[in-house]
């Protein structure tokens, strides 16, 4: 007997059913593969970056002997040779010239100039003995925090280096301490030496100059393009390129600063400036969409009473729609500025690629930005440009959530049904 | 010192224009309400046109004045820019002055701001297209100096490429092959791997999350996606450098293959990751347009939900899912951060993922990045390079807007 068409259907159901609940296993997989990436991507930076917080510090006692200073010129004294002195004196028992080098290398280079400060704000110290805490080299902090395993244990360290810290640390004068230069102190070559103060300065002199750029313009053109241009070739142009700008490479606006803003204009170099005028043309396609969909929420209703008891166009703009949509406008302008805040790839064009060890101080002097100095630091050959740079990441991931954060509560907070 | 004096006093001057004419407007309107007249604007806009009759002579000098010496360098050489800045500013207070003694009650004060303001919107806006004109001319500018020097047929279709130039006549290694083939072929080679991982993934999460999934999971799940496409490039670049390609290696090594520590693997799945966020948020819009009585009619024909996917929502999305990722190509083309730090710079023409390739990207970081003067082809090469990049990127983008124009349903 044939089958009717209701058992063929039936017979084919639990095919059907098994294919269904392969499809939305597949979904939940594709979702569970992005989380699990952000969970790996968060673990490995945290795990990598967390240590650079801290750092290996050692307990001199340095003699400031008057003979090597000279009371005209403290600048210039050898405070080097001080240093070098205090570590023979506490380690009388290493001899050859080799062995006395290492020693002298379980110190930062950054100690002398700790002494110089110190030194010359209190000239009083001389001919007197002080303790000073001052950072350990890099390979010391990275042997003590565990970075190398197996084999290599003590990484770069000799014997003698491993022998004096065993005794420094019994006599409990080397110990971990929360690192503050990692946020007070500009790039170095050092990596105990280095921290984000210059990076995170001209980062902020950089997004300055792009608020106060693209703030303005972009909300100027939303305002045009929304309320005031007449349907025509004209904003047909000037809609075609907002969107083709969008989606334009960032290296390519990299290239446009290059040869107008620094080989046309000669503007300075690796400034603040120049960053601010790149990043500035390329948020704006950003601003200019949000705002125009802010603008777009303001029902007709509020422009047609306001027309209506006798206010001009622009008087309707200024005093009763943009009020309104300042909320959507400011949240568009977050959010561009925290795209503003990562980008690289267009400040490398325009010569922030340098080694800027000073913080900057206006917005033409030059600097370097956040993700710029985690780009250099990540091609560093040290192995404690991993933990700082992770750091660095660690930092402009907490801006960057931050502003996000604030646009995503702005949103939800001034959020006006109609 | 120049400088912080003029910042100082030209805000000044405005000001000052700005409350004389006010008060001027107030005495005005007094004198014409006895007369039972009203004059034609509030006072502050009278305030404000003076300040206007000020800035605008004034930055019209000011503008003309910088032209002038920017293209006949020979005219204004000897005049140093403070004098320029006291011709300017004194030609602003005399038209300021002038537009104060003819101030009248019946003066249309509003009507000459808002045009003045209407002008600077519209000024503000074309901005956009003088950004699109100052990339093309910038780019192209530079691209026709280098064309002078290698011929366009050897830098589209050559095999090779050195970008070695001599500074000495008889120097070593001086040959400089300038042929782009590579380094397109390393930029379509990473863009296929991270569009291989993006596609299905970015494609299958929008499904779920436009048909399957619970608020409270997409309330989870959106933000998860919105935070991995915030993470700033650079980031993803250390990522794939740092943990990604030694994994990829070891693997490699495992399994018997010969694997570069800077494969085109390595970046290509860390780009197709980046881009994830892109093609599931563009696939989510075009899924949750299709009207629901196109999915009703097929519950109602008996079928299950997978089977109203595949047939009738996304044939139905498919146009504005192809443009969204050749949006989504559009940008790994464009990427830079993530291969500059995690590919190489060895341009290998090859379409194995398991050795290192280098991008039209990282090849103009490269060539701008070097010490080479600024003349010489091997830097003009990159401005080559990124008027390839933009055309490439431009051509993609109107593509994958005119399907969706076209081929879209209009369903109202």
């Amino acid at each position: 007997m044939t089958e009717t068409a209701i058992e063929k259907v039936k017979r084919g159901l639990p095919g059907r059913y098994r294919a269904e609940r392969r499809f939305r296993l597949m979904g939940m997989g594709a979702l569970a593969v992005s989380g699990l990436f952000l969970l790996v991507l968060f673990s490995s930076i945290i795990s990598n970056g967390w240590s650079a917080f801290y750092q290996t510090v050692i307990k001199l006692n340095v003699f400031i002997d008057p003979v090597r200073m000279d009371v005209g010129n403290l600048g210039s004294a050898d405070y080097q040779g001080l240093i070098k002195a205090s570590l023979r004196r506490d380690f009388p028992q290493v001899r050859s010239r080799r062995d006395k080098k290492r020693l002298y290398a379980i110190v930062s280079t950054g100690a002398a100039f700790q002494l110089r400060d110190m030194v010359m704000k209190d000239p009083s110290l001389i001919g007197k003995s002080v303790d000073l805490w001052v950072p350990a080299d890099d390979d010391v902090d990275m042997y003590l925090k565990g970075s190398y395993h197996g084999k290599n244990r003590y990484g770069r360290l000799k014997p003698v280096q491993v022998m004096a810290i065993k005794r420094l640390k019994e006599e409990g004068r080397l110990r971990e301490r929360f690192n503050t230069t990692f946020f007070t102190a500009g790039d170095s070559r050092e990596p105990e030496l280095a921290g984000i103060r210059g990076a995170v300065t001209g980062s902020f002199y950089t997004l300055l100059v792009t608020l106060l750029l693209s703030f303005p313009v972009g909300v100027a053109a939303a305002v045009y393009l929304e309320e005031f241009a007449t349907p025509g070739r004209w904003s047909d142009l000037i809609e075609v390129n907002i969107n083709n700008l969008a989606a334009v490479p960032s290296i390519v606006f990299g290239l446009l600063g290059l040869s107008i803003f620094l080989n046309f204009f000669h503007l300075p170099r690796s400034s603040p400036l120049v960053g601010g005028l790149v990043l500035t043309l390329m948020t704006l396609p950003t601003i200019i969409i949000a705002s125009r969909a802010a603008l777009k929420t303001v029902p007709p209703s509020i422009r047609e009473a306001a027309l209506g008891v006798g206010a001009s166009r622009m008087q309707t703009v200024f005093h009763h729609v943009l009020p309104l949509a300042l909320p959507g406008m400011l949240t568009g302008t977050i959010i561009g500025m925290a795209q503003a805040l990562g980008e690289t790839a267009p400040l490398l064009m325009i010569g922030m690629v340098a080694f800027v060890a000073d913080i900057p101080h206006s917005i033409t002097d030059p600097s370097a930005v956040l993700p710029v100095q985690i780009y250099l630091w990540a091609d560093s050959p040290e192995r404690a440009f991993v933990e700082k740079t992770s750091a660095a990441i660690m930092v402009l991931l907490a801006f960057l959530m931050a502003m996000n954060g604030t646009a995503v509560y702005f949103r939800k907070k001034f959020e006006h049904k109609w | 010192m120049m400088n912080t004096a003029l910042c100082i006093a030209f805000p000044a001057l405005v000001l000052l224009a700005f409350f004389m004419g006010r008060s001027r407007a107030l005495r005005l309107r007094q004198s014409a309400l006895e007369q039972n007249q009203r004059p034609h604007s509030t006072p502050a806009y009278y305030g404000l046109w003076v300040a206007l009759w000020g800035i605008i002579p004034a930055g019209l000098v000011s503008i003309l004045w910088f032209l002038g010496a920017k293209f006949c360098p020979g005219l204004l050489a000897d005049v140093s820019s403070v004098v320029a800045a006291c011709v300017a500013i004194v030609s602003g207070l005399l038209c300021a002055a002038v537009a104060w003694y003819r101030m009248k009650p019946a003066t249309r004060a509003r009507n000459f701001i808002e045009r003045f303001l209407n002008l600077l919107f519209m000024a503000c806006a074309a901005v956009a297209i003088v950004t699109t004109v100052g990339i093309v001319l910038s780019v192209l500018f530079e691209s026709i100096r280098f064309f002078k020097v290698i011929p366009v047929y050897e830098f589209l279709f050559g095999l090779k490429w050195s970008p070695q130039v001599a500074i000495r006549p008889d120097q070593i290694g001086s040959s400089g092959a300038f042929g782009s083939v590579p380094v397109i072929a390393g930029t379509i080679l990473i863009s296929a791997i991270a569009m291989a991982v993006a596609a299905p993934l970015g494609l299958m999460s929008a499904i779920y999350l436009s048909e399957y999934a619970s608020s409270r999971m997409r309330a989870v799940a959106k933000p998860c996606l919105e935070i991995l496409a915030g993470i700033p490039t650079v980031v993803y670049g250390f990522f794939a450098a740092l943990a990604v390609a030694p994994v990829v290696r070891d693997i490699g090594t495992a399994l018997g293959l010969e694997v570069s520590s800077e494969s085109a693997l390595a970046a290509g799945l860390v780009m197709g990751i980046m881009i994830i966020p892109l093609v599931s948020s563009l696939s989510d819009d075009v899924i949750s347009a299709v009207p629901q009585a196109m999915r009703d009619g097929a519950y109602a024909l008996g079928a299950t939900k997978s089977e109203t996917i595949r047939n009738v929502v996304i044939p139905a999305a498919l146009p504005g899912i192809v443009g969204g990722m050749l949006l989504a190509v559009s940008r790994a083309v464009g990427e830079t951060m993530i291969v500059v730090m995690a590919a190489g710079m060895a341009a290998n023409l090859t379409f194995n993922p398991l050795r290192a390739v280098t991008t039209v990207t990282v090849q103009i970081v490269t060539l701008l990045t070097g010490d080479q003067e600024f003349d010489s082809p091997k830097t003009l090469a990159a401005f080559a390079l990124g008027l390839l990049l933009f055309l490439l990127t431009l051509v993609m983008n109107v593509i994958a807007l005119r399907i969706v124009r076209k081929y879209r349903e209009e369903y109202e």
